[in-house]
């Protein structure tokens, strides 16, 4: 099971029930071939970097789906046909969050083989920067 | 030339001028085989710089971050200039798998248009 990021923008002038619609059309589509939506995360009306068939603002969709490649498939699709979502782009995450996860275990092991002094200060004053530090930039 | 002997990635043998400074991949000085744009270390040909740039660190090693979103497009901007290129590692001190994944992470925040492909020139 593979996790993915799909991104959208749909264009500005479409009201919020059109979109929660869309929305919740999408998400049943990818319930019934099997997949889940973990998340979906509307990141409002932001400034597009170029001219999109010939709109210069758009609003931003960020899925997060579990499931396999063809999910993905059919859900881009659906995308490409549906008249108001004007760009999509989709990432394959879950190796990218092994990566890290690995890497936030090797760092928290040296930073608990380093703490023999102080080690209670230690912790504490490592686990808050880690908290804010690594999550920062995934919740960006 | 006798410098010529080091260089091993001259497209030439011989060279008449005696200034085989714009040589990109050659290091006729004592430097031994460095990385190949003399990053930090000086010497008297570098494309016009002078002795020893302070060495730049990337940024992403210090700081400690990870994961290079396409979504974080205030950090990735940084690293793009005002006409919306790409700058080189050498101007920026990023290091180079980071270099890798920064540019990955720039191209698809361009396709979903949080970056610009070209601004303002």
């Amino acid at each position: 099971m593979r996790t993915y990021e799909v991104m959208f923008i749909v264009r500005p002038d479409m009201s919020d029930e059109d979109l929660d619609k869309l929305i919740s059309t999408l998400e049943s589509q990818v319930g019934t071939s099997g997949g889940t939506i973990k998340n979906v995360e509307r990141m409002g009306k932001r400034r597009l970097a170029y001219m999109v068939r010939n709109f210069a603002d758009g609003i931003y969709i960020l899925f997060t789906v579990h499931g396999e490649g063809l999910i993905v498939r059919e859900l881009e699709r659906r995308l490409r046909v549906t008249e108001p979502v004007i760009k999509f782009l989709t990432v394959r995450v879950d190796e990218e969050q092994k990566r890290l996860a690995k890497v936030k275990k090797i760092r928290e092991s040296h930073m608990k083989g380093r703490g023999t002094q102080a080690a209670a200060a230690q912790a504490a004053a490592e686990a808050a920067p880690t908290a804010g530090g690594e999550t920062t930039p995934a919740n960006a | 030339m006798a410098d010529e002997v080091r260089t091993s990635a001259g497209p030439s043998g011989e060279q008449s001028s005696g200034s085989g400074g714009d040589r990109p991949s050659g290091d006729r000085g004592p430097r031994p085989g460095g990385p190949r744009g003399p990053r930090g270390s000086g010497g008297p040909r570098e494309g016009g710089r002078k002795y020893f740039r302070r060495k730049k660190v990337c940024k992403f090693c210090v700081e400690k971050i990870d994961s290079i979103d396409y979504k974080d497009f205030r950090l990735l901007g940084q690293f793009v200039a005002e006409s919306g290129k790409i700058v080189p590692r050498r101007l920026t001190g990023v290091c180079t798998p980071h270099q890798r994944r920064l540019s990955t992470a720039i191209k698809q925040a361009r396709n979903i248009a949080l970056l610009p492909f070209a601004g303002r020139m």
